[in-house]
């Protein structure tokens, strides 16, 4: 089980990676935190012929907040670091309650925001968290750079809208309005696994005390994770009453013709994720309304 | 294919240079070329923890680097638990509560501990449990394990007073 | 004073050189000019070979040589079958490559050597081999109906049957006021050590000398049957296993890799090592488990039972490997547990399917029926309406019933004969440390969305014997120092410390004076291994008895310095003595200066050296209780194990610390099998789980604070130190014990589990059809 062999790249600067992206496209592969990526490699089910290293490239690695008041986080930064930031618990609790859930420490000490969401493995959390945030990703090429809107980014199975010669410089994250309740809830094997079926939630309660947004998204049951567009449908306007959040949960499983694997059937993951979107909207409902939440 | 590369990095407070192929992981690195074959491959694929060592200071799976990443960085293997022949405290906790009997998965093991009471130095069983449930271990149950770490964390704590 | 080591949780002595990173295992061995081997598997379950080109890997950079079955010639033979050579086996035997045709996925199918394992592995991208792919038959029942033909040659795929015939069962059924009959499932698993397979083999060309390093588990017997394979004298041949990451059966025994490499090194004059990936480990290693059982019970309205029927179904895999039909046989061997069952009868039935050969995984069969009985006398309790616990302790064998002649239930194997036990007390000893009573009220109640289930089983384990002997040879040198040479190996356990203990007590010295080697032939001549918890009953006592014959020896030469009558000298703490006395008379340092001397001095007198054998072919039982407490969350189907606790009785306890090491990781292996672990197949034969992605390892947060509970009212008549091995008891009641605690859990839906692994899928799919019964 060891890796074929590859040519190897460690620019320094975003420029050069591009550069090198430019110049090998679809034959270069970036390596960043290598968590997804090296497995795949030493089973050489990945055979990239050139490996961009990037993880010289310093200058993607931060938190900071944009001018529009919105989380920009580099596309380097480590794992480890967005659940140790104290910027990203006050910003963006759900992203930050969303890392422990990501492998373990030791994984989430290489493993960086930006080589989960362009791996898009479908169970994964982040690429479903940052869904439901309606994240914006910014990519940069040698000719321009673009911003994807998360609706956007994830297309098939493990693929997103990036171009070959495009590096994933960014996610910015607009910020949470006040009162949003949030929670996510998953079923793995173990702790640690990527989830057999997994939920994110955001639920406003407006004055009135009716759902004034919703935003629904699931993971490890598709080929690439999903918002639940009729579930956040069936919450609009309403209370946020158990009898609502249960049809919610039935309308989001309706939408949903999961995946069967060797963990778990295509039926197992409707009905947990059934209850799992029930429990999440209860979660971020306690949440909105200022109580506290037991995280795992 | 490309050519053998430069690595210059420091282990256990030794400094090394080698040249090799950049698809050489870092765990082959350290145990073919440096010969520190204390760090074990249980999986080749990031899951079982038995190659965790130090990198710059993190825990991090060693199976899941290239040696050529770690050009310039400060490595600890569990070479390098023991100063001057004496055993670090989670060594001999180790061997207190006996946790480990085969032995495979026990550098993986001390160095996820080393990592986490740095971070830690006061854990409840539950934190110290949490911690090693990346690291998997076929012999010992892991109940042993979680008492080693307590053990060490209070003769750690012990220590510094 | 009488010394007691024995009895004392000493801590390891071979802990240090692993917790400073210096153990030796396979991979860490490093010989001058050391080729690395790898081997390319079928990617397919059944497909003919159409042809092999290995021209292209040959000529990739740094191989040394590519070679399929055709260069082996007339040496290739089958891996042979060890034990349980049930008749028709011995027509599935595998090759040492795959020959015409692949018949699992994971088969070897050539082996490349080349200057580096990445070499090696480019070279095995660069061997073309044209498949013409068949129909594969996975599941026993396709088997058995023999379209598809795993070994056309045969003619079937039913490789062998064995009855087993106690009493009268169909009279007993015929007369029985209560029978049910279930189909059971326990679905395969395996082993998966830490460490996976591994070999260095180094030929030198000049000595004729093969020296291999990673062997383990069964050294003289894995070395007879290679120097056969390579024609050379058995001596000539040094197996050294060193350091081992875990056995757990599965490591060791004799597979086509063991002799693949040493021939590599044979033919090519240079060291070869081979050092299996954990993708080779999962499809090609031993697994084992997949058992069905479809049984039959009766017994009098009062719950007396009077019989068992049986059909059991062993998924043997493409090949019938070492075990011969170990596992199903051993299913059946002890069916009957701990309880007085006078009626039995059992049809045992081979079967091969294109997957992965079955081989043994530590308490192999007796993990299986244990599940298969414990499940069924729940049911049988809750059909007559009597308390689970009270049917089974009308039905215990009482201690004056024993030694309790079964009746024979292995083939051509003499009666299984249960040799010392206590079975009530043990079960009144458990339900009173869990507070079993305390807790039986909360037995199906709904807390917090999870309903409670409390889950208990009785297990007996056979250990020791299966192989007749072991060896130990001790020699005392100045210092002083002893060396205790044993003839088994070690996979993990600590029999550095535990034979160590033996031979101080029985020897008379102190501890620290011993040292043990172990795991290489040239140490003992003779020898056959560690397994079925055999290592201490039967290595234990050759120690014993090595250092009782060496002590003897030591007084009369004491005596002849002394100038008195050995029988009234004593040897304690490294010092002789006169009986009653605490006056030390001669120690041990000026004792072997003195022999040695004397040694020296005249021709056949007694050098300061002993080797015995211990030897018997019978086998002695531990037994216990396994108790669990669970609670399952219905709409997610996962089971949260809150208590867990291990009672067993091994007659006497040598360390408490390794005793109670191995109850509590051999619980936890067993958690993980029941209820995460699990090789699955698609209905082409691809194995699905070739990583531990797939295949789910428990983890600390998977696995309780398992309590252990060691007893020692029953020694075995057997041995002379009592002891029964302790290395399986902790993982036999696993599964019955989750999947009873389980159904109590949801017994208020009317729920009972006659299948395993307790997987989230499938405790919702019980859920979601609550007639769901085993599928066969």
């Amino acid at each position: 089980m060891k890796p074929a062999a590859f040519e190897y790249f460690a620019p320094a600067t975003v420029d050069e990676t591009i550069e090198l992206l430019s110049a090998h496209g679809e034959d270069a592969k970036i390596l960043a935190g290598g968590q997804s990526l090296m497995p795949l490699m030493n089973l050489r089910l990945a055979r990239p012929r050139v490996v961009i290293d990037i993880n010289p490239v310093s200058a993607l690695d931060y938190v900071r907040i944009g001018p529009r008041n919105e989380l920009c986080i580099g596309a380097l930064t480590r794992q480890r670091s967005l659940e140790q930031s104290a910027l990203v618990k006050e910003r963006n609790p759900l992203l930050a309650a969303a890392m422990p859930l990501i492998g373990h420490f030791q994984i989430r000490n290489r493993g960086t925001i930006g080589g989960s969401v362009v791996h898009a493995d479908p169970a994964a959390e982040l690429p479903a968290v940052t869904l439901a945030l309606g994240a914006e990703f910014v990519a940069k090429s040698a000719a321009a750079e673009r911003v994807i809107p998360a609706a956007g980014f994830f297309l098939e199975y493990m693929t997103t809208a990036l171009r070959p010669t495009e590096l994933l410089t960014e996610i910015r994250l607009l910020p949470l309005r006040a009162g949003c309740g949030w929670a996510i809830e998953e079923v793995a094997r173990r702790r640690g696994d990527f989830a057999i079926v997994g939920v994110v939630a955001l639920l406003q309660v407006g004055e009135a005390g009716l759902c004034e947004d919703a935003r629904l998204a699931l993971f490890g049951v598709s080929e690439r994770p999903v918002r639940a567009e009729r579930g956040e449908q069936v919450l609009l306007g309403n209370g946020p009453e158990p009898k609502a959040f249960a049809a919610a949960a039935q309308a989001v499983v309706d939408e949903l013709d999961p995946v069967s694997d060797v963990h778990a059937s295509g039926e197992y993951r409707r009905e947990a994720a059934a209850f799992l979107m029930k429990k999440a909207l209860h979660a971020a409902l306690a949440r909105a309304r200022g109580e506290r939440v037991d995280e795992r | 294919m490309s050519a053998k590369r430069l690595v210059q990095l420091t282990v256990n407070g030794k400094s090394y240079e080698r040249f090799v192929e950049a698809r050489l992981t870092l765990a082959d690195f350290l145990r073919n070329e440096l010969d520190l074959t204390g760090t074990h491959l249980g999986c080749e694929h990031g899951v079982c923890g038995a190659c965790t060592i130090l990198f710059n200071g993190n825990a991090v799976r060693s199976c899941l680097l290239l040696a050529v990443q770690a050009n310039g960085a400060d490595i600890m293997t569990v070479e390098g638990l023991a100063r001057n022949g004496e055993l670090h405290p989670l060594q001999r906790a180790f061997q207190d509560q006996h946790a480990l009997q085969c032995g495979f998965c026990t550098p993986g093991f001390l160095m996820t501990a080393f990592a986490f009471l740095k971070e830690f130095p006061h854990p409840t069983e539950d934190q110290a449990r949490e911690a090693i449930s990346g690291n998997i271990c076929r012999c010992t149950g892991y109940q042993p394990i979680v008492e080693a770490v307590l053990q060490a964390s209070e003769k750690t704590a012990s220590e510094r007073k | 004073m009488a010394q007691t080591y024995i009895g004392t949780p000493i801590k390891r002595r071979e802990d240090v050189r692993f917790v400073t990173g210096r153990g030796t295992y396979a991979d860490d061995v490093k010989l001058p000019g050391m080729l690395h081997a790898a081997i390319l598997r079928s990617p397919y379950a059944h497909a003919r070979i159409r042809s092999i080109d290995t021209a292209a890997a040959a000529a990739s950079p740094g191989v040394a040589w590519v070679f399929t079955l055709r260069d082996i010639g007339e040496a290739a033979m089958p891996v042979p079958m060890r034990m349980y050579k049930i008749a028709g086996l011995e027509r599935y035997l595998q090759p040492l490559l795959a020959q015409n045709k692949v018949r699992y996925v994971g088969e070897p199918v050539a082996v490349a050597v080349a200057e580096s394992r990445y070499l090696a592995e480019d070279a095995l991208d660069a061997i073309e081999v044209e498949y013409e792919e068949l129909p594969a038959v996975i599941d026993v029942a396709a088997a058995l109906r023999d379209d598809v033909l795993v070994h056309e040659e045969a003619g079937t795929n039913l490789a062998a049957v064995h009855e087993i015939h106690i009493g009268d069962a169909a009279t007993a059924f015929a007369g029985a006021d209560y029978t049910r009959r279930e189909v059971f499932r326990v679905h395969r698993h395996t082993g998966n050590p830490m460490e996976t397979r591994g070999l260095v083999a180094h030929f030198d060309a000049g000595k004729r000398e093969l020296t291999v390093y990673g062997m383990t588990k069964l050294l003289h017997y894995n070395r007879q049957v290679i120097a056969g394979f390579l024609r050379l004298p058995e001596h000539k041949l040094h197996f050294i296993e060193n350091d081992v990451g875990g056995g757990f059966g599965i490591r060791g025994e004799l597979y086509p890799e063991d002799f693949l490499i040493p021939f590599a090194s044979f033919r090519l004059g240079a060291p070869v090592k081979w050092i299996e990936d954990r993708r080779e480990h999962l499809m090609a290693a031993n697994h084992s488990r997949e058992i069905t059982c479809e049984l039959e019970i009766a017994a009098r309205r009062d719950g007396t039972l009077l019989a068992l029927r049986a059909k059991i179904y062993g998924n043997m895999g493409a090949y019938v490997r070492t075990h011969g039909g170990l596992v199903p046989c051993s299913t059946a061997a002890l069916l009957t547990g701990p309880y007085r069952i006078r009626n039995y009868e059992c049809r045992i039935h081979c079967v091969v399917t294109n997957k992965t050969g079955m081989g043994t995984y530590r308490a192999p069969g007796r993990y299986e029926s244990c599940f298969f009985r414990e499940r069924m006398l729940d049911m049988v309790a809750a059909d007559l309406t009597i308390d689970p616990v009270e049917l089974r302790r009308r039905n215990l064998i009482q201690p004056e019933e024993i030694p309790y002649e079964i009746g024979v239930t292995r083939p051509g194997g003499s009666p299984t004969v249960l040799d010392s036990a206590n079975f009530p007390s043990a079960l009144n000893r458990a339900l009173k440390e869990f507070d079993y009573e305390g807790l039986k009220s909360r037995q199906g109640r709904l807390e917090n969305g999870r309903y409670h289930g409390i889950g208990l089983a009785y297990f007996v384990k056979n250990t020791g014997g299966l192989e007749p002997y072991e060896g130990a040879r001790i020699v005392i040198g100045e210092g002083p120092s002893v060396a205790v040479y044993i003839s088994i190996n070690v996979l993990g356990q600590g029999h550095e410390t535990a034979m160590a203990q033996i031979c101080a007590d029985a020897l008379g010295v102190p501890l620290e004076w011993i040292s043990v080697f172990h795991g290489n032939t040239d140490l003992v001549p003779f020898g056959w291994g560690t397994f079925a918890s055999r290592g201490t009953v039967m290595c234990g006592n050759a120690v014993h008895l090595a250092a009782l014959k060496l002590k003897e020896k030591l007084l009369r030469l004491a005596g002849e310095q002394l100038n008195c009558d050995p029988a009234q000298l004593e040897l304690q703490g490294g010092a002789v003595y006169r009986k009653g006395s605490a006056a030390a008379l001669l120690d041990m340092e000026e004792l072997v200066v003195r022999a040695r001397e004397a040694v020296r001095q005249s021709v056949g007198r007694p050098e300061l050296e002993e080797t015995a054998y211990f030897n018997c072919s019978q086998l002695t039982h531990s037994y216990g209780v396994h108790l669990a407490h669970v609670a399952v969350e219905v709409e997610t189907g996962t089971v949260e194990i809150l208590r867990y606790m291990v009672v067993e009785d091994v007659g006497r306890c040598i360390n408490p610390l390794l005793v109670h090491g191995q109850a509590v990781g051999a619980a936890a292996q067993g958690i993980g099998g029941t209820l995460l672990e699990e090789l699955v197949y698609d209905e082409n034969g691809q194995l699905l789980t070739t990583t531990f992605r797939d295949y789910v390892l428990p983890a600390s947060t998977d696995v309780p604070r398992i309590e252990s509970v060691v007893l020692e009212e029953a020694p075995s008549p057997l041995n002379p130190l009592g002891v029964k091995g302790a290395g399986e008891g902790g993982i036999v009641g696993t599964g019955a014990v989750l999947a009873n605690a389980l159904s109590h859990a949801l017994s208020g839906m009317g729920l009972q589990v006659t299948a395993l692994p307790l997987s989230p899928e499938n405790v919702r799919k019980l859920i979601r059809n609550r007639a769901a019964r085993a599928m066969f």
